[in-house]
């Protein structure tokens, strides 16, 4: 609130320690996980200042469970889907802001749909779908229902639409084709979209859990997270200091990237939120 | 370009989006209707029509109501203390104060974290006798209570993780629109002698309007949409009183593989977005003023 009067004394103090504590409250889930996760399982959920730390927790639940493999399916899941998503919604992004095709109006309300109605919800029909197609439990079942993403076809028809046609007709006349001005001309110029489109892209397929539970029931084709869900609650009693472990380790690659780019970690989702 | 060829190369370029769309969004769509007027196939017993004996079913399932019930609770539990909280979160750390980057780390971290995470961090928190819950209202001198493991206190639980999931992320759509508000209205305010909470009520809660409706309707479909920590933390229970319409759409479809009544359930959610996306273009239309 930028407020009217310029604040000083005990109000202004007490409005500090307010959000400090705030903070303070809002961290400490986190803070008692990795209390727990860098101590031995004796401390976990004692807090003595002298508790020995290690990482034995680590190394108990990476050779507990398929991590790596884990890990890879994740990464190639992510991949998968942003690459797809960025291609696809390039191309449609382009037609719709470039092209007075017939019946544009109407198609684009059509892709807002998917706005409203995920696939996290049409995952009964979905999952017939890929019975049908005879890929259960494999990465591209898991990936192919977001592969064309309403939200990315919507952000970058925006970005595009705000381009200079005169550039467009420039590289046309030296003579370009449409897929030519595409890529020389809109991409480039669309490119904070794109990051802040892929950061959010990568976080949310990093994180999906319901539809890839549903799909997926082997090794080869688990991501993480649900790796970590099997790990959790059948592989392990209830030894938290390495279901902690486990937990945060999932989470490191994610947390460790939104560390170093806060920035445009929060430029991003608040670009991609408000379009 | 000729006339022609503007719909050809508007076409070829949709082509590979509309495919995928009508394919994972659209058909499944219909098809969930279609599928919910027959009954689930079994071994030897291809599916039949069966009219609207799965609606019937559901009209007489109390699971299916108490899920429904659940989740209107937990909408109303989640969407105005999280809006809440990440509007105070906004308004204090959008002003110089020491520790400002900190701040503003601490609220949104758990944005980042993934749900199922999030969903084991606070089941060890909630832990009965062992986890940190139980451990502070031990220090209180209050008696052991196991709190996801109680009707009464199960949803609450799942709320309160929603929220500190949640606010955080709508804290910077508010961030990003108090950063948009002219300095001169403040002082304009000023002059006029103006008080902080009068300034916000009557300048800065009306521009923040949009922001407000954009992260409201954002809230109410992650309410129907976020069922991950029910499937960590209490798979529904006890006695399903944290079972979320989407999670029971789960159980019955992947638990008791009863697809077509799945089917059903689903037509009720779909129903439930497609109101919420009529809901949000008229008011968007009448209500809301973008500067």
């Amino acid at each position: 609130m930028n407020g009217p009067q310029e604040r000083h004394g005990p109000a202004c103090a007490l409005e500090t320690g307010g959000a400090w504590l705030l903070a303070l409250l809002w961290i400490s889930p986190l803070a008692y996980a990795l209390w727990t996760a860098f101590h031995p399982a004796e401390f976990s959920v004692r807090f003595a200042l002298d508790a020995p730390l290690t990482l034995q927790n680590f190394a108990n639940a990476w050779n507990a469970a398929p991590f790596a493999r884990y890990f890879v399916n994740t990464v190639a899941l992510v991949t998968m889907v942003l690459a797809a998503q960025l291609v696809i919604g390039t191309l449609a992004a382009y037609a719709f802001a470039r092209y007075a095709f017939f019946g544009r109006e109407v198609v684009f309300v059509l892709v807002l749909v998917q706005l409203m109605i995920m696939p996290d919800v049409l995952i009964v029909e979905n999952y017939r779908t890929m019975s049908a197609l005879g890929i259960l439990d494999s990465i591209p079942a898991i990936g192919l229902p977001y592969m064309a993403s309403a939200f990315g076809i919507f952000l970058l028809r925006q970005t595009f639409k705000t381009i200079p046609r005169e550039l467009d007709e420039a590289a046309r006349v030296e003579g370009a084709g449409a897929l030519q001005v595409l890529w020389k001309v809109y991409v480039p110029l669309a490119r904070p979209v794109y990051v802040a489109y892929g950061l959010v892209s990568v976080s949310y397929h990093w994180n999906n859990f319901l539809w890839p539970i549903i799909v997926t029931n082997t090794v080869g084709s688990r991501p993480l997270t649900v790796g970590l869900q099997v790990f959790s609650s059948t592989d392990q009693g209830i030894d938290w200091s390495i279901i902690t472990a486990a937990t945060l380790m999932t989470s490191a690659p994610l947390l460790v990237a939104f560390l170093l780019f806060q920035r445009q970690f929060v430029q991003s989702f608040m670009r991609a939120g408000i379009r | 370009m000729s006339r022609f060829s503007v719909h050809i190369h508007g076409w070829l370029l949709l082509l590979p989006a509309a495919v995928l769309l009508v394919a994972f969004t659209h058909f499944p769509a219909a098809a969930t209707l279609y599928h919910s007027f027959f009954s689930t196939p079994k071994p030897g017993r291809s599916a039949v029509y069966v009219g609207l004996d799965n609606y019937r079913a559901m009209f007489d399932d109390p699971v299916f109501w108490q899920s429904l019930a659940n989740n209107v609770w937990f909408a109303l539990g989640t969407i105005p203390a999280s809006i809440g909280l990440a509007l105070l979160m906004a308004v204090l750390v959008n002003r110089k104060l020491a520790g400002r980057g900190f701040l503003r780390l601490a609220y949104f971290t758990p944005t980042i974290l993934p749900m199922i995470a999030v969903a084991n961090i606070w089941l060890f928190f909630y832990t009965p006798q062992y986890g940190l819950l139980e451990q502070l209202t031990g220090l209180l001198g209050l008696p052991s209570h196991n709190w996801l493991g109680s009707r009464d206190t199960a949803l609450a639980c799942v709320i309160v993780v929603t929220i500190w999931k949640e606010a955080g992320f709508f804290m910077i759509f508010y961030l990003a629109a108090l950063q948009g508000i002219a300095p001169s209205l403040a002082e304009a305010a000023a002059i006029e002698g103006a008080s902080r909470w009068y300034f916000f009520r009557r300048v800065t809660w009306p521009l923040l309007a949009p922001t407000t409706l954009f992260v409201l309707v954002n809230a109410v479909i992650n309410s129907f949409r976020l069922v991950d920590h029910i499937i960590v933390m209490t798979r529904g229970g006890p006695d399903n009183v944290t079972s979320l319409l989407l999670f029971y759409i789960y159980e019955v479809g992947f638990k008791f593989w009863d697809l077509a009544y799945a089917a059903a359930l689903t037509m009720v959610l779909l129903a439930i977005l497609a109101a919420l996306a009529i809901g949000q273009f008229v008011f968007l239309e009448r209500r809301v003023h973008y500067q």
